[in-house]
């Protein structure tokens, strides 16, 4: 074999395994999305939404672990984004240069990698045991914690993508920069923000681990901040690893139900993002 | 002139304020980091106090006697994301260079989103996913392909030797896998992409073949921010909690080298124990776990930013 062929092969080689990296890829996505689909269309019902989590051997429906969901993710996204955002701001238009914006810019790229069972620990220590048991409100707060991190950076990404020129022109009209910041650069990345927390809602909608010490979990109707709050992912956690059949079945409709809402929204985040790069 | 200069002065108020403002959030972000760090010092100090440095070398993990070591749960995250490394690094490679030299245009953004949405699955969905459909399958076609295969050769045949009963640490590391990489092979294809085109362009016209670009122009010129891809792959797969919870087997019980046999996690470990351990001297050491796995992940996600900050610095001073 001469050289030439030789080459020629090793090419098509490494490029028939590179789309084969690509399928094996697709295929894991396309695997969970069928079997999530196909195991938990079946346990869709009208009593999912209106019954409370049955003791096992019994029907019921989820509608607790909804609610106190949607109180947590929707609490920890008001708590959560205004201070993002403000640190975001900040890095953008104050901290480009000196070692405050360097050094915040590095760590909270690494909170945002960093386990969130590990902020869930954080804020066991720092609050549950102070205030003698788990809680709504130290979900809130550890979900809040994990939406910070990614505000700030989209925020500052978004921020920094408006052109310069816009700032100059607002300032060359004799505006005081925290109007510009507000009124003008705020504004124009506005979408690209709406973007950052719409993702950072997707995130802590299905997170399960930081709600392990601090909201746990609750059978029971619960609205009241200070006890123990039901959940969604805490819900199907505990389902899916019980062996009864009609507790796993409602862990599939919560499985289900959790990835269509994740996937809805990140599909939406591009989609504004991608509108916003248009224009 | 009175009139303008209050104005002014009004304006120069409330910029001092946004200012401090702004800047107080900023700091807020790192003392965040601080009262991680110190607050599960705190928690855990009963645990450090009583058994040291040999905490991360004493395999025992005894409640009821109260005695506890580390080094099932370590073992457990390390290798579970050794084997994800040794799995998602290869594909994550393939993906990206399919997305930038191999795939039309037209499908790049759709492809690159489907990899990406692979990310924002949450990992409870996961975790029930591998134990209830993909452990069982693995369990009765993959682990006794792997043993009739791999199992016979001397020296790494023990690493696939034991009852192939699907979950384990090989399917952790499987499942973590196929979580990380969405992660690495994003970066990958975002540090592929800032290889300047007229260096590749140049070795095209020396008629090398799109593989050579890649292996000897594009990967040499990018290896900083992919060594940091991996590293934000590795970081991913050390913090990981509900899908390793699900599939890991949960022991702390560790007789063999075999990646079949079940073991437990940092992670894991602080799942399944940490409601019922009471005050005292099992939360402290729950805690403890926590913070050696916060200091690893820290420590490599650190590095993979320096490396990534890196290549951009790079960029910059090239182009």
């Amino acid at each position: 074999m001469n050289l030439r062929t030789k080459r020629k092969l090793i090419n098509k080689t490494a490029l028939v395994l590179s789309l084969l990296a690509m399928t094996f890829g697709l295929v894991w996505l396309l695997w969970i999305l069928v079997e999530v689909f196909r195991l938990g269309v079946g346990g869709l019902s009208w009593d999912l939404f209106t019954k409370m989590t049955p003791p096992p051997g019994t029907e019921g429906g989820l509608l607790n672990a909804i609610v106190g969901s949607f109180i947590m993710v929707g609490l920890a996204t008001l708590l959560g984004t205004p201070i993002g955002m403000l640190a975001g701001i900040y890095l953008a238009e104050y901290g480009q240069r000196g070692w405050l914006g360097s050094v915040t810019r590095f760590i909270n790229d690494i909170l945002l990698s960093a386990p969130s069972i590990v902020i869930g620990l954080f804020v066991y220590a720092v609050m549950v045991i102070h205030m003698g048991g788990f809680s709504g409100i130290a979900g809130v707060v550890a979900l809040a914690l994990l939406v910070i991190p990614v505000v700030v950076r989209t925020t500052e990404n978004m921020l920094i993508l408006v052109p310069n020129s816009l700032r100059e022109a607002a300032f060359a009209l004799g505006a005081h920069k925290w109007k510009v910041i507000c009124f003008v650069t705020a504004r124009a990345a506005r979408a690209g923000i709406l973007t950052g927390i719409l993702l950072a809602i997707a995130r802590i909608s299905g997170e399960t681990a930081p709600l392990l010490f601090t909201a746990l979990s609750n059978q029971f109707w619960s609205i009241d901040l200070l006890e123990p709050m039901a959940n969604l992912p805490m819900t199907i956690f505990k389902f899916a690893m019980s062996p009864f059949q009609d507790w796993q079945k409602l862990a599939w409709a919560g499985v289900f139900l959790i990835t269509m809402g994740v996937l809805a929204l990140n599909i939406l985040a591009r989609v504004l993002f991608k509108e916003e790069i248009k224009r | 002139m009175p009139g303008p200069g209050s104005v002014r002065k009004g304006g120069r108020f409330g910029d001092v304020l946004f200012f401090n403002l702004t800047r107080t959030f900023a700091v807020f972000t790192l003392l965040m980091l601080a009262g991680i760090i110190v607050s599960l010092f705190v928690s855990s100090w009963p645990s450090i106090e009583k058994f040291g440095l040999s905490f991360l070398w004493t395999s025992e993990w005894n409640p009821p006697m109260d005695r506890f070591g580390a080094l099932i749960p370590i073992y457990g995250t390390l290798v579970t994301s050794v084997i994800a490394l040794v799995i998602a690094v290869p594909v994550s490679f393939g993906i990206a260079v399919f997305l930038t030299e191999l795939s039309p245009l037209w499908l790049r953004r759709p492809l690159g989103t489907a990899i990406e949405l692979l990310a924002a699955i949450p990992s409870i969905v996961y975790g029930m996913w591998g134990l209830l459909v993909f452990a069982p399958l693995f369990g009765q076609y993959v682990q006794p392909f792997l043993q009739a295969t791999l199992g016979n050769i001397p020296g790494i045949g023990a690493l696939f030797s034991g009852p192939p009963i699907g979950i384990g640490l090989l399917c952790a590391g499987i499942i973590l896998a196929i979580m990380i990489i969405p992660f690495i092979a994003s970066v990958m294809r975002d540090v592929f992409e800032v290889t300047p085109p007229l260096l590749k362009e140049s070795a095209f016209g020396l008629g090398a073949t799109t593989w050579e670009v890649v292996w000897k122009v594009v990967l040499p010129y990018t290896k900083v921010g992919v060594v940091g891809g991996i590293m934000l792959g590795l970081g991913r797969a050390l913090g990981e909690t509900m899908a390793v919870t699900f599939v890991i087997g949960n022991t702390n019980f560790l007789s063999d080298v075999s990646l079949f046999s079940p073991g437990n996690s940092i992670t894991s470990a602080l799942a399944n124990e940490f409601q019922e351990a009471g005050s005292g001297l099992h939360s402290a050491a729950l805690i403890e776990l926590g913070l050696i796995l916060f200091l690893i992940t820290f420590i490599v996600l650190a590095a993979s930013k320096v490396l990534l900050l890196k290549l951009a610095v790079h960029e910059g001073a090239k182009t």
